[in-house]
């Protein structure tokens, strides 16, 4: 049996800055996880992907990455991708500093 | 110190202009990840979590002072205003811009320093024993070796893309401070029977998914035979090695596989071969370099004010304690900064910082600064009349702990606070740590004690080698850190055992707490190290103190 898909974001590095950065629905890269596209859906998730590699001048290693919903959109389910939401736990650096 | 020749300033001059051009066609699209990957690799910039990071090579772990500033210089001008030295002794900035980094490089050159060859499979930069050209115990100062390396390394042909990479490590002296055991290829400077200097040359060893102890390929190498006898080695291990698989392919690997002896024909062959090549040219390079590496002028003056300025100021006395080790000359002292301060980051130093060290190296250590694989920076040549000053002005600059060697003095890896390779968090663990030993006020009547911490296999926070190590790994979705004890890296070098089942990120500070009081009540006396314990007693009764539950289960 297949696994089940669990959802996913398109997530990736910026390519001058180097941070996080994530796929939304109008095909823009956002550093607000919230305002990224969820997708619950496999072959729109590949699609997506696709899309996402084909934009190199934009960004560096795209992937998709598992998700949930929340209630301001969409959230990661590991720490890891938590830790690219926010920045690193030893210095007010990063995205917990430059969202705020 | 080796300044550049002019052919080095202008090799790197030409990469930082190569560095320029692909950067520029990274960014306007002509090259993709894929293709930009490996030329951003071989000068020293990765991808990390949540920014590039420029790794810089300090070859051999020494600065002199303009070096120092232009440090802070970039951390303050493209970075965050601070850098982390790391545990091969070189400096890394977490936030660089993509656009900015060939400025960064330049900046570099003007003091003459690089990042090349600090990542991907290439020799690594060679790193020394960090008290080199100073320690008491020293055969002779490595650091001429080390330069010698680095000269034939960089860009070496045959050599930019091996199987994976390659580390080599130097020591000129009988006790080990180079961890020369865990790398690929380990230098001893010996003398033979006979008092002529050669090198007892190691290979094969390594930490990371598979740590192992270097093997000694050959007990005795005619110094002038260096080159060469490297080149063999790495020539050998370049047809060997495996390319199939990434965790088989470190030449510690290829001697375990093929067995030391089969290495050991395979590379006498090669170097039969190939050592006419080398018709003395190196041998005179290497005379050049030596005397750039020659003793500073040692000042004479009384060092009668150090004893007073001990008793008088007990802080000091700590600090002298600690943070001191014995020199060549008897009224001088090799000062240990530690960039350790509890609950600070380990190897963390900020511009500011690394400003006041360059101006004490200036003043008072004859213009040398050393960066240690323990992250801590050193100041080899201080004379002791002017001890309590520099104390005093650490002070002033936050950097006057004195814990050297101490169970705060934590190796810790970047972890996933910025390591895209990392599973678990390293910093905040070591942070915790080092504040409740504070807390404790304890680790002085501890003792020596190596606590290193790895945030994945890789092992750059040496884990293996702590006399208790923390590997950080992901347990289904959870930061766990699983303990090895037992481990050391000097001239006895060992893997350290698994203690057991890991701990969680709540539970693994407690559970060092009690592994270090348990100690106390463990040792013979107030001499007995936690390793010379641990070696007496082995891991059994550390296990009982580590999971004492499951002791009391067994026990009804």
């Amino acid at each position: 049996m297949a696994r089940e898909f669990t959802p996913k974001v398109v997530t990736a590095n910026a390519l001058l800055e180097g941070d996080a950065v994530w796929l939304t629905e109008n095909d823009t890269w956002t550093r607000n996880m919230h305002e990224a596209e969820l997708i619950t859906d496999e072959a729109h998730g590949d699609l997506r992907l696709l899309e996402a590699q084909a934009r190199a001048d934009e960004i560096a290693g795209p992937y998709l990455a598992d998700a949930k919903s929340g209630e301001n959109g969409p959230e990661p389910t590991h720490f890891r991708e938590e830790f690219r939401t926010r920045g690193p736990s030893n210095y007010a650096h990063g995205k917990q500093v430059d969202l705020s | 110190m080796y300044t550049y020749s002019d052919f080095d300033e202008a090799f790197v001059r030409s990469r930082v202009a190569q560095f320029r051009g692909q950067v520029e066609r990274r960014i306007d699209g002509s090259l993709t990840e894929d293709e930009f990957k490996p030329l951003r690799l071989m000068n020293g910039l990765y991808l990390q979590l949540h920014a590039y990071m420029l790794r810089v090579a300090v070859p051999y772990g020494t600065l002199n002072p303009s070096q120092m500033r232009q440090l802070a210089f970039i951390a303050d001008k493209w970075d965050k205003g601070y850098g982390h030295f790391t545990t091969r002794q070189n400096i890394q900035y977490n936030w660089p811009k993509l656009q900015d980094v060939p400025d960064m490089l330049e900046a570099l050159a003007d003091v003459g320093m690089h990042a090349i060859q600090t990542s991907g499979n290439t020799i690594r930069n060679v790193t020394a024993d960090h008290f080199a050209g100073a320690a008491a115990d020293e055969v002779e100062d490595p650091r001429a070796i080390a330069e010698l390396l680095r000269q034939w390394s960089t860009d070496h042909p045959e050599f930019q893309f091996l199987p994976r990479k390659f580390k080599i490590a130097v020591t000129g002296a009988a006790h080990d401070r180079a961890v020369t055991k865990a790398h690929d290829i380990g230098l001893r400077m010996v003398r033979n029977d006979a008092g002529e200097p050669g090198f007892e040359v190691i290979v094969g060893g390594g930490l990371g998914r598979t740590p192992m102890v270097g093997k000694v390929l050959r007990a005795f190498l005619p110094k002038a035979d260096l080159l060469p006898y490297c080149e063999a080695i790495v020539s050998v291990y370049n047809l060997l090695g495996r390319r199939d698989n990434k965790y088989k392919a470190r030449i510690k690997i290829t001697v375990h596989e093929n067995g030391l002896e089969k290495i050991q024909t395979l590379v006498e062959e090669r170097f039969a071969t190939i050592r006419a090549g080398f018709t003395g040219f190196d041998q005179d390079l290497l005379t050049e370099i030596e005397t750039a590496f020659a003793p500073p002028a040692f000042a004479e003056k009384s060092i009668g004010g150090y004893e007073a300025a001990r008793l008088a100021n007990p802080a000091f006395r700590s600090w002298t304690d600690t943070n001191l080790a014995a020199q060549k000359n008897d009224d001088y002292a090799i000062v240990s900064i530690s960039i350790k301060k509890h609950g600070q980051t380990p190897g963390d130093a900020s511009s500011d910082q690394m400003r006041a060290m360059a101006d004490l190296a200036e003043q008072y250590g004859h213009g040398e600064l050393r960066i240690s694989h323990e992250q801590n920076v050193i100041l080899p040549h201080v004379h002791k009349a002017d001890l309590a000053k520099v104390y005093a002005a650490l002070r002033e600059a936050d950097l006057a702990t004195a814990n050297i060697g101490l169970a705060s003095d934590i190796i810790a890896c970047p972890g996933m606070d910025y390591c895209a390779l990392a599973t678990a968090r390293s910093i905040p663990i070591a942070q915790d740590i080092a504040t409740r030993f504070d807390e404790l006020k304890i680790e002085h009547e501890i003792g020596q004690l190596k606590i290193k911490i790895s945030g994945c296999i890789n092992a750059c926070g040496h884990h293996h080698v702590g006399h208790i190590g923390i590997l950080g790994l992901d347990r289904a979705g959870v930061e766990n850190y699983q303990i090895t004890l037992g481990g050391d890296g000097t001239e006895t070098t060992t893997i350290g055992e698994r203690a057991g089942p890991g701990f969680s990120a709540d539970e693994i500070v407690p559970a060092i707490e009690r592994l270090v009081t348990g100690y106390l009540d463990l040792r013979n006396d107030v001499d007995e190290t936690f390793l010379q314990t641990y070696r007496r007693l082995g891991l059994e009764p550390f296990k009982a103190i580590l999971y004492p539950t499951e002791d009391k289960a067994n026990a009804a």
